[in-house]
């Protein structure tokens, strides 16, 4: 496992009143993972934009935050995509957008975008704020596929750099995985013992896991493993809400079609509903 | 000894019960086969015969435990217009027809498909149906047949036709109304009598006693004709030969026809939802908390419905008043209802020149009771109090029903629903962008035994099988808590469910709770009112009756503490043997001493369902006791406890004290700690008291007198009693 898997990391830098939070959270996060920042603004290079991102950037230059910025006109989409590739950046930030009246936050059209067809990994911010809120409680996937190790992994490693308390693995287990249908006592009690023999199963998966993680990484956060019947991708995103998770860590989907937009599916529900800071790792 | 022989001595020692009740039961099958295969104008032994096959089919097939089958209520109205416009021999080709659609929804495990209906239009429909039976029958109660085009017709022809029977000039057809006015009054009155010995038969075995009786006083006594007139005495009850010898085939000639399939699924749709809702009521009602195989239970109605339908019989439903009866005469697995197809059998191979003897006016107010509790005041009322809403829910379901038919009517109040919904919320999208969505998140966490349920955007009929199929899984013994502060919306239906899981779970010692609904608001006070996230000031009610007001005084001369409120959550009363069949409704005016280790409170609580139902209103008393002693039901010794006694339940006899065991019926499974616990102290004391059912738990005494409210004098006598015996039992 590389020790620094974000060496560089990259923002869309739009001139919103979103701005000044979101260089603020992506500066904290460069200094805390100890790597680039790299400000991609879509348009031309203008004086103003350059003393106004230098102006939002004073404070962290004491501690010494190695940033660039990347000008580039054309379409958002392209334009972040393709900076992502040349400048090698490991880790995109996105903003998500708020649906008005109520709690609740999706990924807009463009981010939506970006994060299907980004070849890095992601991370999507409901509300980036310009005072630092604390990480304190990482929910990670623990689904079972062979991206999952890494993502446990990385999940841990974050954890460790933002000082977090505490790390939820979720196992969610699709319900086909018990084979009998709940009728009556009998057929209960039969799926009663099912679930609880593929939860110790799920749950020695993921601590053989967990072991083989460095100690440096694990001993000073509480590490729970919580197993769910439900919803692969929706039941993750329902717990990081209800445990008020501050991030979430997913494996990035295999592929995508057409037809998984059409029927949503994993990660798809977390981004027409975001329960919290959502981190999609490649 | 082997798990299996065990059962098989289980069931062996269970069968002078089920013989028993089943035996009860068919009293109540008997008329009312007749009466529903007549109301649906299909020869009368037709509703005899779906009793008989019903019974025996899912006897062997079925997946429910007391449930009784049979022929329904809700079916007259399908079947009577799929018998009109198809004729009867093709109309037993639909019921087969249906009875593999049933068969079908069983094996496509489609035992959900009465919850995707809004329970409130699901009520107008059941009402809609009343109305019909009680329309169509009321006419011949009052020897009145007419003939209407319309369903609502014949409601407004009743004014007309109560007229027309005031001015009969006939003696035969006075004779006849009577006979029906004297049955309804039997049938309204029969479950405020009570009395232990008229209950034994269920009213409408009486009504078809006192009418045989009748005619046989006429022959026998009187040496003349029956006085009621001939065309209003039940005709063509044919003997068992003929019945054999007539079988004919069912016309399959009109299986092509657009009204066949339109009947077939309407017939479909309503013996599934009625099975279903049987089904799930009666679960309620089983002593023994065990779990009935829905889909397996459709499968056999099914299977009965095709059979009943070759041999002339009507559709095979779970039938809920006549399951109630059995419940309450103690059956205890399906047996019961195999000897309740057995004694229609005798009955039919018997009586069946006695069943001529019945007049139709008698019958039909069998049916007239039914069709005026499927629609009752009462029922409209309850509806109206959990919110304007629901009524125009009910109402337009009703009123469609009534006017097109049974399918649009329920396909009208699901539409009306969802509107209702969109137009309370002021949003559309909520319903449609969520509607798909995995909503529900049910978790246990580690380490820990109970079971965490939150409920995203919106719970409504649309997606609350989702939530049904979570709950449905978790054993209810367990604790659960059901979390709704992340749902925007929920309606009735679920909260009506939610009030249904609460009571299955207290009585399994499980713990169901509700959370998360203190920030939602509602229209009225009923704790079935759709809530929509708000906040909402709280209103608190007082006025007191004079009754309360005494009790008030009582309390303040005894230092006792009173409340008046209606309590819902007993749990303290659920380990009693007593309320195993029964429903607690609530508990009101409590007593309470010393920290409430003598309570005494008035109680409604409800026994038997639909026509067989009885709401009773009674004031016990609970003891705590500061030990723990054996498990035991005391009573007074009486005819009908020998009855029981016949029936395998059993009297334990305390020795040397020969007269408290003539006096007493004593109940209880651990005989030797109960003849220890029963010493001189005890029995004398038992002996030199008045009579009251006393009940324990081992943790503590329910006491109660008469099955009504006590007065302020009784409630004293009570309270003294209760003190009393307290001290007796905890000076040993």
């Amino acid at each position: 496992m590389s020790l620094q898997p974000f060496k560089s990391i990259g923002i869309g830098a739009a001139f919103s009143p979103n701005l000044k939070a979101n260089l603020y959270e992506a500066a904290r996060l460069s200094l805390f993972l100890k790597s680039k920042l790299f400000l991609i603004h879509v348009g031309e290079v203008s004086d103003d934009k350059i003393k106004m991102l230098n102006f939002f950037l004073k404070p962290f230059e004491k501690d010494n935050l190695d940033y660039e910025v990347v000008y580039k006109p054309g379409r958002p989409v392209d334009v972040i995509l393709s900076t992502t590739e040349e400048k090698n950046i490991d880790l995109l930030i996105l903003g998500a957008v708020q649906r008005e009246r109520f709690l609740k936050y999706y990924v807009g059209s463009i981010a939506r975008k970006i994060t299907r067809k980004a070849k890095c990994s992601v991370l999507l911010l409901i509300k980036p704020s310009v005072e630092r809120v604390l990480c304190e409680h990482i929910v990670v996937n623990g689904l079972k596929d062979p991206k999952t190790e890494q993502t446990i992994k990385t999940a841990f490693y974050v954890g460790k750099q933002l000082k977090s308390k505490k790390i939820t693995i979720v196992e969610e287990i699709k319900q086909d995985q018990v084979s009998v249908k709940v009728d009556d006592d009998k057929s209960l009690r039969k799926a009663n013992i099912i679930k609880e023999r593929i939860r110790l199963r799920e749950n020695s998966r993921i601590k053989d896991i967990i072991e083989h993680i460095p100690e440096k990484y694990t001993k000073d956060v509480v590490t729970k493993l919580q197993p769910i019947f439900g919803k692969q991708g929706y039941s993750i995103g329902h717990y990081a809400q209800i445990s008020r998770a501050d991030l979430l860590v997913m494996n990035a989907p295999s592929k995508m079609t057409f037809w998984d937009r059409l029927f949503p599916h994993d990660i798809e529900h977390i981004l027409t509903e975001l329960p919290t800071d959502v981190l999609i790792l490649q | 000894m082997s798990p299996k022989k065990n059962k098989i001595k289980d069931f062996l020692s269970a069968l002078p019960k089920n013989i028993f009740s089943g035996f009860v039961v068919s009293l109540i099958a008997l008329p009312l086969g007749l009466g529903l295969a007549m109301a649906s104008e299909a020869p009368p032994i037709a509703g005899i015969i779906s009793a008989i096959v019903g019974g025996i089919v899912v006897f062997i097939f079925g997946g429910s435990y007391v449930t009784i089958a049979g022929p329904g209520n809700g079916l007259v109205g399908v079947l009577l217009i799929a018998i009109t416009a198809l004729g009867l021999e093709s109309a037993y080709a639909a019921i087969i027809c249906s009875g593999i659609l049933i068969l079908l929804l069983g094996f496509f495990r489609m035992g959900k498909l009465a919850d995707f209906f809004p329970s409130s239009a699901i009520q107008g429909m059941l009402a809609a149906i009343g109305l019909i039976i009680l329309g169509k029958q009321f006419h011949i109660m009052l020897a009145h047949k007419i003939k209407c085009e319309d369903t609502l017709d014949y409601l407004f022809e009743i004014p007309f036709t109560i007229n027309h029977a005031l001015n009969y000039q006939n003696k035969g057809l006075i004779f006849a109304t009577l006979a029906g006015i004297l049955s309804l009054a039997i049938m309204l009155f029969y479950s405020k009598i009570r009395n232990k010995y008229l209950q034994l038969i269920p009213a409408p075995m009486w009504i078809v006693i006192l009418s045989i009786g009748f005619s046989y006083y006429f022959e026998l006594v009187a040496h003349e004709a029956n006085p009621i007139a001939k065309e209003y005495m039940i005709s063509g009850i044919p003997s068992i030969q003929t019945i054999i010898a007539d079988m004919h085939l069912p016309n399959f000639s009109s299986i092509g026809s657009f009204s066949f399939w339109s009947s077939v699924l309407a017939i479909t749709l309503i013996a599934s939802i009625e099975s279903l809702l049987s089904i799930k009521a009666v679960d309620k009602l089983d002593p023994e908390k065990r779990r009935s195989n829905v889909n397996k239970d459709l499968k056999a109605l099914g299977l009965a419905t095709i059979g009943s339908g070759f041999l002339g019989g009507l559709n095979v439903v779970a039938v809920i008043a006549r399951s109630s009866v059995n419940v309450n005469n103690g059956a205890s697995n399906r047996s019961s209802n195999f000897f309740h197809a057995v004694f229609l059998v005798l009955f039919i191979v018997l009586f069946t020149t006695q069943l001529t003897r019945i007049p139709l006016p008698a019958l039909m107010a069998i049916l007239v009771y039914t069709g005026y509790k499927l629609a009752s005041p009462n029922l409209i009322k309850k509806i109206f109090s959990i919110g304007k809403e629901q009524f125009i829910i009910f109402f337009v379901t009703l009123l469609v029903t009534l006017k097109i038919g049974l399918i649009t009517g329920i396909l009208a109040g699901v539409i009306v629903t969802l509107i209702i919904h969109i137009v309370i919320n002021k949003t559309v999208s909520l319903f449609f962008r969520n509607v798909m969505k995995p909503n529900v998140l049910m978790y246990q966490e580690e380490g820990q035994d109970n079971y965490y349920v939150s409920v995203k955007h919106f719970c409504s009929f649309l997606n609350y099988y989702k939530l049904k199929d979570k709950l449905d899984a978790v054993p209810e013994d367990k604790d659960i808590i059901v979390d709704f502060s992340m749902c925007g919306f929920v309606d009735h239906t679920v909260m009506e469910n939610m009030h249904d899981y609460q009571e299955l779970f207290k009585k399994r010692d499980g713990h169901f709770d509700v959370i998360g609904l203190d920030m939602h608001d509602t229209d009225s006070e009923h704790p079935f009112a759709l809530r929509r996230l708000l906040p909402v000031p709280n209103i608190i009610k007082n006025n007191l009756t004079r009754r309360q007001t005494s009790m008030e005084d009582l309390a303040k001369d005894y230092h006792l503490n009173y409340n008046s409120k209606k309590l819902r959550h007993v749990y303290f009363l659920n380990h009693f043997l007593f309320f195993n069949t029964k429903t607690i409704n609530y508990i009101y005016n409590q007593l309470s001493y010393e920290n409430s280790i003598l309570n005494l409170f008035d109680i409604e609580f409800s026994e038997g369902e639909f026509i067989a139902k009885e709401v009773i209103r009674s004031t016990m008393l609970h003891i705590k006791l500061d030990h723990t002693i054996p498990e035991f039901t005391l009573d007074r010794e009486g005819f009908l406890e020998k009855v029981y006694a016949f029936a395998g339940f059993k009297d334990i006899p305390i020795q040397n004290h020969s007269d408290f065991s003539n006096r007493f019926y004593l109940l209880g499974d651990n005989e030797e700690a109960i003849t220890a616990f029963f010493n001189d102290d005890l029995v004398h004391f038992f002996e030199s008291n008045p009579y009251y059912h006393v009940e324990s738990n081992g943790e503590s005494l329910l006491i109660f007198g008469k099955q009504r409210l006590a007065s302020i004098k009784e409630i004293k006598a009570l309270f003294d009693f209760g003190k009393r015996l307290k001290e007796v039992i905890e000076h040993e």
